[in-house]
């Protein structure tokens, strides 16, 4: 099998590299791809869309139904990782720590949840000592990052960034909560019940801005139609504004969903 | 041989990410681990981002974000397509690396799902698992 493999990839290698002979050299400023639509792209983007950002210009107004259905792809990622994962068998084991003198309490089969002071924390099969380093660290870090994501998807239009990689910031800020302190910890900060919303809504407040469009009487996301309401001044980019944040609030949800559901096999109770 | 060895000289980045694209398909087809196979398939996708950036690329071009003023003369100065670099590429790659990160995602939870029933990832040993019944 290895050898088949081997030699498929040589010959589909050789192939490839038999055929850049044909491919326009390095950094050609008149190679087919930089000629056609590219250059209209970038003499009229500014002009048409008003923003200077030509990678949003085109990602969320001349492809908006491309980015609009990407929307959908993470959401649905996400979806089929709840679907896959999801487990809602109750736990039937729990564990306590005594704070004070470290003592494990191991509670067997026990359907309803055990009411517990002050003194004992609720804990994971392992427990691992909590890194005062670590936690404070990320807890100073934690909302400089989630600014920066805000940033990120504010700026879209003007510097490098937008929805993706505003959430994605996002939704990492939130996975290291999760890392640094315990998984209960984000579960119970951020619902599960939040977090499905919260993507569902994303991609809702995508198509809404589309369809909003449409009813005002122009074509389905054609953000120059807001006119009447916001005004006429840059417009469109506000209206890729408005698509970005819903890209933002879809890809933030579901990086955690998917985050959640594999570290923790679906269960939502303990995982890295 | 020097023809070839200008050839590569001058395509060095096609040549570049056919070699990547080359490990991540034999990752995928000749390892016996899933999760190996999913790394695979992550140098592929990345090897394919590295050629549509690169396509995107013009010697003397920069990022595709208009300089300068943008006020309400903004619209008077010149913008020369050559100054700045094709965005369409990068647009699609964008797009790409999430969709990449979403397929990642939905694999690996299949993985879980795999490991839950079978307790192994191995694709010999599986197929084993599965004779037996």
């Amino acid at each position: 099998m290895k050898l088949v493999g081997f030699i498929i990839v040589c010959l589909t290698g050789g192939l490839l590299l038999y055929g850049t002979g044909e491919l326009p050299a390095w950094g050609d400023p008149n190679s087919p791809a930089s000629t056609h639509l590219s250059d209209d792209y970038i003499t009229l983007a500014l002009e048409q869309t008003e923003a200077p950002n030509l990678v949003t210009a085109v990602l969320a107004d001349y492809r908006g139904f491309d980015t609009m259905f990407e929307t959908a792809v993470v959401f649905c990622a996400g979806l089929a990782c709840f679907l896959l994962l999801r487990d809602f068998r109750p736990k039937k084991d729990h564990y306590y720590r005594h704070v004070p003198t470290g003592v494990m309490l191991h509670v067997k089969n026990e359907a309803r949840t055990v009411r517990t002071g002050r003194e004992f924390e609720d804990m994971d099969r392992e427990w691992v000592p909590s890194d005062t380093i670590i936690k404070t660290v990320c807890r100073i870090l934690i909302p400089f990052i989630q600014i920066y994501a805000l940033y990120v998807v504010a700026h879209g239009d003007f510097s490098p960034g937008g929805g993706f990689q505003g959430g994605v910031i996002f939704g990492s800020s939130l996975i290291l909560l999760a890392i640094s302190y315990n998984l209960k910890t984000l579960v119970k900060r951020v619902t599960e019940k939040f977090l499905g919303v919260f993507s569902s809504l994303g991609v809702l407040v995508y198509v809404g801005i589309g369809a909003i469009a449409m009813a005002l009487g122009g074509n389905f996301l054609d953000y120059g139609k807001y006119a009447p309401i916001f005004g006429e001044h840059h417009i469109r980019a506000l209206g890729m504004l408005g698509v970005e944040i819903g890209v933002g609030m879809a890809v933030t949800a579901v990086m955690v969903i998917i985050y959640i559901n594999i570290v923790s096999e679906g269960r939502h109770d303990e995982g890295l | 041989m020097p023809e070839l060895l200008d050839l590569i000289v001058d395509k060095y980045n096609y040549w570049l990410y056919i070699v990547l694209m080359m490990i991540g398909l034999y990752a995928m087809i000749g390892k016996n681990n899933l999760i190996k196979k999913l790394v695979g398939m992550n140098i592929f996708q990345t090897a394919i981002i590295l050629f549509y950036v690169s396509i995107g690329y013009k010697k003397g071009a920069t990022i595709p974000i208009i300089q300068g003023d943008h006020g309400h003369g903004a619209a008077d100065a010149v913008i020369k397509a050559a100054d700045y670099i094709n965005p369409l590429p990068h647009v699609l790659m964008l797009t790409a690396i999430v969709v990449s990160v979403a397929t990642f995602g939905v694999a690996m939870a299949l993985c879980v799902k795999i490991y839950q029933r079978y307790q192994t990832l191995e694709e010999d040993e599986l197929r084993m698992r599965l004779s037996e019944k």
